[in-house]
Parts: structure tokens; C-alpha cells; sequence
């Protein structure tokens, strides 16, 4: 009998994943799908219709938070990158010295916290703050998003910077290159993907959080998101599909790109 | 002139220096806007509440007090606080069961995925890669728009005739886990697939060659060198789930709290800041010592390969 | 070519390189001193872990020394950083960097001294031609192969026209053709552009084909500095003898020593002739080393006489391996012949002749 023994077979696995996949999509395409329903109700089918997509548009509280949520994403993700890549670069192609560790720590730190934590954290002090200062605009919440952002921008940098041959920075100071001048024409290009990577990464982790922003945002400043969890949790109408569907775009669009820049090899 | 060792010294010594200065920024703000402010909760939590929320400057040992037991009115007396241990047990365990379930659907999940030709293997990771990146408030908006009585589940159940009225499932802990494990699996998936990707399958060969079942080698091969994604992948699913608000505040409703939605209730309507921040502590605290027994045992039992 | 031939380019004076600190120190290198002449071809050869390329980084400035002075045509360069040292390296790896094309590569040396554009385009073509690379000017440095990226490393290297390059075991990653062909090409490189080269291999064969002079190092030290014939035929001591070509060592009381020669009685009781250092006192136990392809089989009496225990046959030659009567044992190497078979068999009693001036005495 010629039976295919298949070392990588294991019983069973095939179809875990497959359900994985499956399970994993099908919530996400109901909620597209009845985004262009016509009807009122979301659990019925009235025809294929745009309205709410139309609705949500001229909802100027919807407008308002989705401005709102990229203007602290792109600030948060800005900062948080920059000082992603110096740390970076700082804690990376090393020998062991005094304060490494710590280092790896504090920035992780955010990471290893649960976020209602810190973002209980972040209320009590802030509210001090603001009582102390009088100041209570956007800028706490783009302090709060530029710290959780760090860990997630540092990830990726960090690993490219890893992966990275000293012996390229080595040449080029053999070849009469200053340290700076070795940064600016070796390193930074040979480690631009993974910046690039830190900065979209760090866009989407300001751009999705909720607890944080709900807990630390003064009135009148929602994000998209904490917009819409409060309207899930008043009742649901197809607007909230609508708006999902525009921002999973948005976030597809995002992970594609990324996808590409990290996996680029050179 | 300096010679080469004192030159040597100043430059190790300017590597360091430079060091700091290029982490400062980073550490600055994570020190502001993350590390410290946790160290002003633990002072909080040794104060008495105000009157409209915020504390009075006055120690009190009571928020400690009432984090698991609670005060009669009447006598005096102290009691196990039945509410809050409720909470506890109910999140851990919630927390638990939603890391062995994502354990169990992304292993195979991701053993699926490494053992994909390699030009296959990008497309499953980005399948796996977009809901990961995806609004974990949106992914539970969807769950929610399935699990719910007149969701798709319950439509199709009431089609088929298999039940005469709807399978309440919305607001209860299986809706919160369904939720959790649905949101949290990527999380787990991805570093079992990182340790994965490096496996060398060589070593499974060896281990049929030696007359290893398939599960001995499931067991004794592919497991202990996967283990440190096994475990990376816990911790990223375990210190969430066990701190979640989103997932319980959409699918567990008003009554199935977990702890953000108690501690949320201290600094809302409870108006018990220090209450609250000695919760938060709390969970703090349950989340060390989980990540440090985790980390001992693969400290104990851990391999390295590569 | 240079007025004075004796010129040193490098000077290495008691340099000591010490890893690490406390109970964990090693020393890479121990009070290492070697002259190095202008326009020569200068190999470091040695096992991995002998120092070699500590050596070599010490010398380019990756890395600086805990003692001792490294003079670059008299001046200190040892506290200088490398981007300030006339002397440039081909890497191991390459080291291309692989974000610019083959052209940008060769010119960025020239293009970090602030040279005119003019300037760094013509010496570039210059060097496209010296390579042989002038058609594949404008590629990446990922879309060519093994040898191009290693013609382009030296091109690089070259460029700047440093007053010593550097190699560190640059030919380790190509297959051995591609290894043979490159190794003539370094020899033509080094002869048409007069610069010093200092090469780092743990490949004697390599070293003994294309140095000057060859340092061989161990553990940190400097055993033997001299000429490829110097190395091979007149090891100074065992680690050299026994590192560089296969040999035999054999015991014998050394006696007579005088004018660079002494006698030498075997085990055997057999008498021979060797060469020997100046200043080496007559004893009793010392070693004799002795090539072998310097010692001929013969079926009458020789200056020793064994057993042959095997047979080894390598297409150009066959080694036979004799067991001596005195026990030690003794490899003769045999040039192969189209006629076939040589005479002997496993188990043969044979003799063994040893070639006059073929055997060296060690220093101890």
C-alpha cells in the first residue's frame, strides 16, 4: 500500500485553523454587509442603500471625533516614533552597560500594565494637573496615546536595528564617513522600513484605543472610537456599521501598506 | 597626546552618556504619562474619598479595607465583600478560560500556518495580521451584531426550528468570553507563529525516524520548542482579557462586571476614587505575579533554539 | 616602485588587547610586536581565536588597544578613530552597503574626504577598470554575485588609495575556483597598485601562495615571521611546524651544531643532517622535523625502517603511513605516476630515506 506519509500533518489542525479563519471574518463582513442595509432596523434586510453612510457624513459629531481621532493619532504617532528611534537606537548593538535593563523595562512598561490601570492612573493625575494649570486641552490625550505608543513603535525599529549589520556602519567609518554622516547615509536609510513600520503601527494603536481616551478626555473631545461606544451602548443603528466599515477600510488600507513595508528584504 | 587607552575610556564613556541622552525623550514621557502616574494611585489609594469624587488629603486605611471585605452598618462588624470577590474570581476566571480557549484554536492556527509553503505563508499572516490591526471596539460591535437575540446565530436557530425562541447568550459570560476570544486570538496566533516560522522541521523528521507518534512528537518535539511563543502569546492574551472594558461593558451589559467596569464605577457614579485605586492596584498586583510565575516556569523549563 | 625598499608601513609595538575585566579577562593579544615593510604583501595566518583579527581591527580602529603603540609610517594611529586612518578594509562579509548602487559604493570613500565630483567620478571609472566590473556600474549591490560583490569590496577599498588595505579573510566565502582565480587576482591588484596589504586567513595554503612574508600566530602571540619558504621549510617551532602542512616530528639528540647545521641522531640510531637556528645548545631530546614529500620508501635499509600501516591515496599523490620500529609514526608522501601501483603494500617492511637539508631542528 503507498500511502504519502506527511511529517507536517498533524489530526485535526487543518480544521481548527480553517474554522479560525472563518470565525475570525464572518462578524466582520455581517457588520459590512449591513451597513448598506436600507432599513431602519439592523436586524432585517431592506434593500441594498448608501444612507448611512450619507447619514454619517453630514453627522457633524461623527466628523468632529474621526478629526479629532487623527489629529491626536498623527501627533502621537509622530512623537512617538521619534523617540521610539532614538531609544532604539540607544538600547540596541550593545554590550550590556549600566541602565539597559531598566531601559527595556520602562519602555515595555506600558505594555505589561493592564490599560484600565493606566488609564485610571492617567485620570487621577491629569485632573490635578488641570486643576493646577487651568489648561485642559488635547494636549493630555496626545501625552497619554505618544506613552502607549512608544512600546508599539520601538518593536518593530528595534528589531530591524537587530537585524541590521554593524559591519555596514563599521565600512562606512572606514571609508572616512563621520559618525553622523554614518547615520545619515547608512543607518537611517538601511533602517527607514522599520521606522515606517513603528509610525503606521503606533497610528493604529492611538487611532483604536478607547479606555484610555475615555478616561482621560475632558468633555466635548471624543475620538471616534469612544464616540461610538457610547452610541453602542445607548442602541444600535445601522450608522455605527457605516462608520465601522469606512474605518476598517481605513485600517485595512493601513495594514497593507505595512505589511509591505515590513516585509520588504533588501 | 592621549593614548589609545585613555581614548578608548573617554569614548566608552561618551557611548554611554550618548545613550541616555538619545533614551531620555522616550523615558521622560512614559515616566509622565505612564510610570509615574501609577505611583499617585498607590498614594491614592491611602486616602478618603471626597465628597464629589477626587479624595480628601487624609490617610485612611479604608479603600484597602473594603477591596475584599465590607464594613456592617449597623455593628461594625467586617465581612468577605461578596460583590468584589465575585468580580475577582468571575475576571480571572474569565481571563483564564479566555487564554486556554485562544490557546487552543491558535495553536493549531498557527501550526497551520508555518507549515505553508513559504509564499502561502505571507497571505495567512496578513489574514491574521487585519483583524489584529482592526478596532478591537469595532470587532466586538460585531460579535455583538451576531451573538444578539436577533442576531444571525439566533435568526438561523429559529429558521431551522431547532429552538422556538431566541438562545439568550448577549449579557452573559459566555457573550463576554465569545467576545474575548474572538478579539484576543490574533494576539495568541501570532507569537506561536513567530516561534513557529524558526521551527526546523528537520527535528520532527529525526523524531519520526526515532519511531515517535505523531502526537509524541506533537508533544515532545514541536511543543517544548514553540514554548517560548506559547508563552509570549499567553502573557499578550491573559493581561488584557483579565483588565478588559470594552468586551464587558458591550457584551456583559450592566450586570456581568468585570474589574474595569467596577473600577470605572468607583470614579463614576461610586465617586470612591480610593476605592477604586486600590482595585487598581489590585489588578496590578494579580497581573505580576501572574507574568512572574509564568516567566519563572519558562525560566525552569524554557528551550532555545536558532 | 619605492627609493627605500626597507621602508616599514606598520609598526606594531608591544601591543596587548585585553577582553573583558576582572576574574573573565582575555587576552586577544599579548604584547604583540611586528614590522610591517611598505609594498609588501603581509599575511597574518593562524587558527580562529590566535588574535589575527583583533590585530587587524586594532590596525583599521574598530578597536583600540589596552597597551602598546600601532605606528602608521611613524605616527601613533592607535588612539585615532577609523574615520581618520588613511588605511581601509575589505570585509569578511563585504560589507556593501546594499541601499546604493556598485558606482556609490566604490566612490563613498572619496565622496566622505570631500573630494570634487569630477574627481570621484573619474577614479571610480578608474576603478570600475582595475576590477573589471566598468558593465555593471549602475546595479545594486544585492543583484550580483559573490565574486562581483568581493571585486567590488576591493574596488571600494582601493578607491580612497589608502596607505594600507586591510583584508580579513576576504576570499573565506567564495567556492574554491572562483577562491584560486581570486587569489591571483589580489596578487595582481597588490602588484599594480603598490599598496601594502595586510591579509588575515586561517588557510595556510592561501597564505603560502600569495604573502611576502607570513606571520603565523597562536593564542595571542607571534610564533614566526618570515618568507612562505621560511615558514614551510624552516618551522621554528612545533605549533608552526605542526599548523602549516602536514610533517613529521621525530626525537633525536642533536650534536655538532655549527653554521646553521647540526647532526642529529635518531631512535633508529641512524645519523642525519639538519639545519638549525643560531645559538641552538646540543641536547639529547630535542625534535626534528621532517616534510613528507622530503622522505623517500626503499625496500633495502633507510635511515629509519617500520611497517607501512595504510595506504592513502589522493589523486596527484599517495600518502603512506609508516609505523616505525622505534613506535612513532611517519607519513611519506609519494608523487603518483601514470604506471600503476608503487611497490608497496599494507605490512611491508620498508625503509625510509630522509633527503638531505630535509630536516629542521625546533627551537626546545
Amino acid at each position: 500500500m503507498a500511502s504519502n506519509f506527511s511529517i507536517k500533518h498533524q489530526p485535526g489542525f487543518t480544521a481548527i485553523a480553517a474554522t479560525c479563519f472563518v470565525v475570525l471574518y464572518l462578524p466582520i463582513i455581517v457588520l459590512v454587509i449591513y451597513a448598506f442595509n436600507a432599513a431602519t432596523s439592523t436586524s432585517e434586510w431592506g434593500g441594498f442603500s448608501l444612507k448611512w453612510f450619507q447619514s454619517a457624513y453630514q453627522n457633524t459629531q461623527v466628523i468632529d471625533a474621526t478629526l479629532r481621532s487623527f489629529q491626536i493619532g498623527a501627533i502621537a504617532a509622530v512623537l512617538s516614533t521619534i523617540f521610539a528611534t532614538m531609544a532604539a537606537l540607544a538600547t540596541t548593538r550593545t554590550a550590556s552597560y549600566p541602565g539597559l535593563t531598566f531601559k527595556y523595562a520602562a519602555i515595555n512598561q506600558p505594555l505589561m500594565v493592564p490599560e484600565i490601570v493606566t488609564a485610571v492612573a492617567l485620570l487621577i493625575f491629569f485632573s490635578r494637573i488641570k486643576i493646577f494649570t487651568g489648561y485642559s486641552g488635547l494636549g493630555y490625550l496626545i501625552a497619554a496615546h505618544t506613552a502607549f505608543c512608544i512600546p508599539f513603535a520601538y518593536l518593530p525599529i528595534r528589531a530591524r536595528l537587530e537585524n541590521m549589520d554593524l559591519t555596514l556602519e563599521r565600512a562606512a567609518a572606514d571609508l572616512y564617513a563621520t559618525p553622523w554622516k554614518t547615520f545619515r547615509r547608512i543607518t537611517l536609510p538601511l533602517l527607514w522600513p522599520g521606522i515606517l513600520a513603528g509610525l503606521m503601527l503606533a497610528f493604529v494603536i492611538s487611532l483604536d484605543d478607547v479606555v484610555i481616551t475615555e478616561f482621560v478626555k475632558s468633555g466635548g473631545q471624543d475620538t471616534l472610537p469612544t464616540y461610538m461606544l457610547g452610541q453602542i451602548r445607548r442602541g444600535i443603528t445601522p450608522e455605527i456599521n457605516a462608520i465601522s466599515t469606512a474605518f476598517l477600510l481605513l485600517s485595512v488600507a493601513i495594514v497593507t501598506l505595512f505589511f509591505f513595508v515590513s516585509r520588504k528584504r533588501d | 597626546m592621549a593614548t589609545a587607552e585613555e581614548v578608548a575610556k573617554a569614548a566608552e564613556r561618551r557611548e554611554v552618556r550618548d545613550r541616555w541622552l538619545l533614551s531620555a525623550p522616550a523615558l521622560l514621557v512614559i515616566l509622565l504619562a505612564a510610570t509615574g502616574p501609577l505611583l499617585i494611585v498607590v498614594v491614592y489609594s491611602f486616602l478618603a474619598p471626597g465628597p464629589y469624587g477626587d479624595v480628601k488629603w487624609q490617610f485612611s486605611s479604608d479603600a484597602w479595607t473594603s477591596v475584599f471585605l465590607e464594613r456592617d452598618i449597623f455593628d461594625d462588624t467586617l465581612s468577605l465583600a461578596a460583590a468584589h470577590v465575585t468580580i475577582f474570581l468571575r475576571s480571572i476566571k474569565l481571563a483564564a478560560v479566555t487564554t486556554l480557549a485562544t490557546l487552543a484554536l491558535g495553536f493549531p492556527t498557527a501550526y497551520f500556518m508555518a507549515t505553508r509553503s513559504e509564499k502561502t505563508r505571507d497571505l495567512w499572516l496578513f489574514l491574521i495580521t487585519i483583524p489584529f490591526w482592526t478596532n478591537l471596539l469595532i470587532r466586538t460591535f460585531a460579535v455583538l451584531q451576531i451573538i444578539r437575540n436577533e442576531g444571525i446565530i439566533n435568526t438561523i436557530l429559529l429558521k431551522l426550528g431547532i429552538v422556538s425562541a431566541p438562545v439568550q447568550i448577549l449579557y452573559t459570560d459566555t457573550a463576554i468570553l465569545i467576545g474575548m476570544a474572538y478579539v484576543y486570538l490574533p494576539l495568541m496566533v501570532l507569537p506561536i507563529y513567530a516561534s513557529m516560522e524558526k521551527l526546523d522541521f528537520r527535528l520532527v523528521e529525526a523524531g519520526y525516524d526515532l519511531y515517535a507518534t505523531r502526537f509524541k512528537v506533537l508533544w515532545k518535539i514541536i511543543f517544548p520548542l514553540v514554548k517560548p511563543g506559547v508563552i509570549a502569546g499567553s502573557i499578550l492574551v491573559f493581561i488584557p482579557a483579565l483588565g478588559a472594558y470594552v468586551t464587558p461593558s458591550i457584551l456583559g451589559g450592566g450586570k456581568n462586571m468585570m474589574l474595569s467596569n467596577l473600577i470605572e464605577l468607583q470614579f463614576g457614579q461610586g465617586r470612591n476614587w480610593p476605592l477604586g485605586s486600590a482595585l487598581s492596584i489590585t489588578v496590578m498586583i494579580i497581573v505580576m505575579v501572574a507574568l512572574l510565575a509564568y516567566v519563572r516556569n519558562a525560566g525552569k523549563s524554557g528551550v532555545r533554539h536558532g | 616602485m619605492p627609493d627605500k625598499p626597507d621602508r616599514n608601513a606598520i609598526e606594531v609595538v608591544n601591543v596587548s588587547k585585553i577582553f573583558g575585566s576582572g576574574e573573565g579577562q582575555v587576552a586577544a593579544l599579548d604584547k604583540v610586536s611586528v614590522s610591517i615593510r611598505e609594498n609588501e604583501f603581509f599575511t597574518l595566518l593562524g587558527p580562529s581565536g590566535c588574535g589575527k583579527t583583533t590585530l587587524l581591527r586594532l590596525i583599521a580602529g574598530f578597536d583600540f588597544p589596552t597597551a602598546g603603540e600601532i605606528l602608521l609610517y611613524g605616527q601613533d594611529i592607535a588612539p585615532l578613530p577609523p574615520f581618520k586612518r588613511p588605511v581601509n578594509t575589505v570585509f569578511q562579509s563585504y560589507a556593501l552597503f546594499p541601499h546604493m548602487t556598485v558606482a556609490d559604493n566604490i566612490g563613498f570613500g572619496l565622496e566622505m574626504l570631500g573630494k570634487p565630483k569630477a574627481e570621484i567620478k573619474a577614479r571610480v571609472a578608474e576603478m570600475l577598470k582595475l576590477v573589471k566590473m566598468e558593465a555593471l556600474a549602475g546595479r545594486r549591490t544585492g543583484q550580483i554575485s559573490g565574486g562581483q560583490q568581493q571585486r567590488v569590496a576591493l574596488a571600494r577599498a582601493l578607491a580612497p588609495q589608502p596607505k594600507v588595505l586591510l583584508l580579513d579573510e576576504p576570499l573565506s566565502a567564495l567556492d574554491y575556483k572562483l577562491r584560486k582565480e581570486m587569489q591571483i587576482e589580489l596578487k595582481r591588484l597588490q602588484n599594480e597598485t603598490g599598496i601594502t596589504f595586510i591579509f588575515v586567513t586561517h588557510d595556510q595554503e592561501e597564505a603560502l601562495t600569495m604573502s611576502d612574508r607570513i606571520a603565523v600566530m597562536s593564542s595571542g602571540k607571534i610564533l614566526q615571521v618570515g618568507s612562505p619558504w621560511d615558514i614551510y621549510d624552516k618551522p621554528a617551532e612545533r605549533f608552526v611546524a605542526d599548523f602549516i602542512g602536514e610533517t613529521n616530528f621525530l626525537t633525536a639528540a642533536i650534536s655538532d651544531v655549527g653554521n646553521g647545521k647540526a647532526r642529529a641522531t635518531l631512535k633508529s640510531g641512524a645519523t642525519i643532517e639538519a639545519t638549525v637556528a643560531e645559538g641552538f645548545q646540543p641536547k639529547d631530546n630535542a625534535t626534528v622535523v621532517v616534510r613528507p614529500e622530503h622522505a623517500k620508501l626503499t625496500k633495502d635499509k633507510g635511515d629509519l625502517s617500520g611497517t607501512v600501516e595504510n595506504i592513502v591515496y589522493f589523486g596527484t599523490d599517495t600518502h603512506i603511513h609508516v609505523r616505525l620500529d622505534s613506535g612513532e609514526a611517519f607519513t611519506v608522501r609519494q608523487q603518483n605516476t601514470r604506471s600503476a601501483g608503487f611497490g608497496f603494500e599494507r605490512d611491508d617492511k620498508v625503509g625510509i630515506l630522509i633527503g638531505n637539508d630535509a630536516a629542521q631542528v625546533l627551537r626546545d
